[in-house]
């Protein structure tokens, strides 16, 4: 049982890490690109703008919770 | 042409980063405890890496290459966003550097602390702190090789550039014999951060059904789009932290 709880750590800390929000904009982002995609739009510019996004708003609060404590 | 050098660079210096992280470990109690031990679990632990990747390594040929590419691509944007928000914040001056001098000597003091063993027999401590950190660093250089190589149909490739990297760093690590204070870990991880993003949103967006402008050069096109926007968040966080050093040198 606890190299279970050790296996799935190891993969929560590798593909979510400490923000689950940028993990969870990904994955809607994906979704949608994927759904646009299939209904015949082009979504090449979805991606980046999320991924920019995410970014900046990750770091921004990043930096809001270091000034604030 | 373009396509395969920036995957060799990328996964060159992707699992240089990691093979950094692993031979710091392997020093510290190579120096502190000894080497014979300590060298067994590292070649315990490559012969583990190794199995993985005979398994992994066909598994993955089995999955339609569409669906290989999403998850992968989500993976490697989850993980490659990680590092580069960090990267950011580091370089920012908002979260501390990760200092290789200070992980050596934290891992020395560990490992001198632990109890003696006689000379002859298997010092359990040595084995399995280098076997747990060439293991863990080399699954994640697996994972990036078998990643790359196998989305890109160029497995070969991305395993040689795997190995140079790993040849490098232990050639660097056993002429400098000391603490990785030199090699700047947050440079490193800066670039990779934008290479791996990169590449996750290319192979995501293509898993998910897009068609690059431009087909592969796009891959060139959000490097640049990520490089110069991390860049300009850098310098933003350094010109509110007030430092006057520009936020390229320090990056």
């Amino acid at each position: 049982m606890k190299y279970v709880v050790a296996f799935l750590r190891f993969w929560w800390d590798f593909v979510v890490g400490d923000d689950w929000r940028v993990a969870a904009g990904l994955g809607l982002a994906l979704g949608l690109t994927w759904l646009l995609e299939h209904d015949g739009v082009s979504a090449w510019w979805l991606l980046p703008l999320a991924v920019g996004l995410l970014l900046v708003e990750s770091v921004q609060r990043e930096v809001r919770t270091s000034t604030s404590n | 042409m373009s396509s395969n050098v920036l995957l060799f660079l990328t996964t060159f210096v992707a699992s240089a980063v990691e093979a950094v992280e692993a031979l710091t470990i392997v020093l510290a109690v190579g120096v502190v405890r000894g080497w014979r031990s300590t060298l067994i679990g590292v070649g315990a632990a490559s012969v583990v890496l190794a199995a993985i990747v005979a398994v992994l390594g066909p598994a993955l040929r089995l999955i339609p290459i569409d669906s290989l590419r999403f998850v992968v691509g989500a993976l490697l944007l989850a993980f490659g966003l990680q590092w580069l928000r960090k990267a950011i914040l580091r370089a920012g001056g908002y979260k501390p550097l990760h200092d290789e001098g200070a992980a050596f000597a934290r891992e020395r003091d560990q490992a001198g602390a632990a109890a003696p063993t006689a000379p002859k027999r298997l010092d359990w401590y040595s084995f399995t702190v280098a076997f747990k950190g060439v293991l863990l660093e080399g699954l994640e250089v697996t994972f990036i090789v078998v990643t790359f190589g196998s989305t890109q149909g160029r497995l070969g490739l991305a395993a040689a550039a795997g190995a140079a990297a790993v040849v490098v760093v232990v050639a660097v690590g056993l002429v400098v014999r000391g603490p990785l204070e030199r090699v700047p870990e947050n440079t490193l991880k800066f670039v990779v951060g934008v290479l791996l993003t990169s590449f996750g949103i290319f192979w995501g967006g293509e898993g998910a059904g897009v068609n690059w402008p431009g087909s592969d050069v796009a891959i060139l096109g959000l490097v640049a789009f990520l490089g110069l926007l991390s860049l300009a968040l850098t310098r933003l966080l350094r010109q509110r932290r007030g430092a006057s050093t520009p936020a390229v040198a320090r990056v």
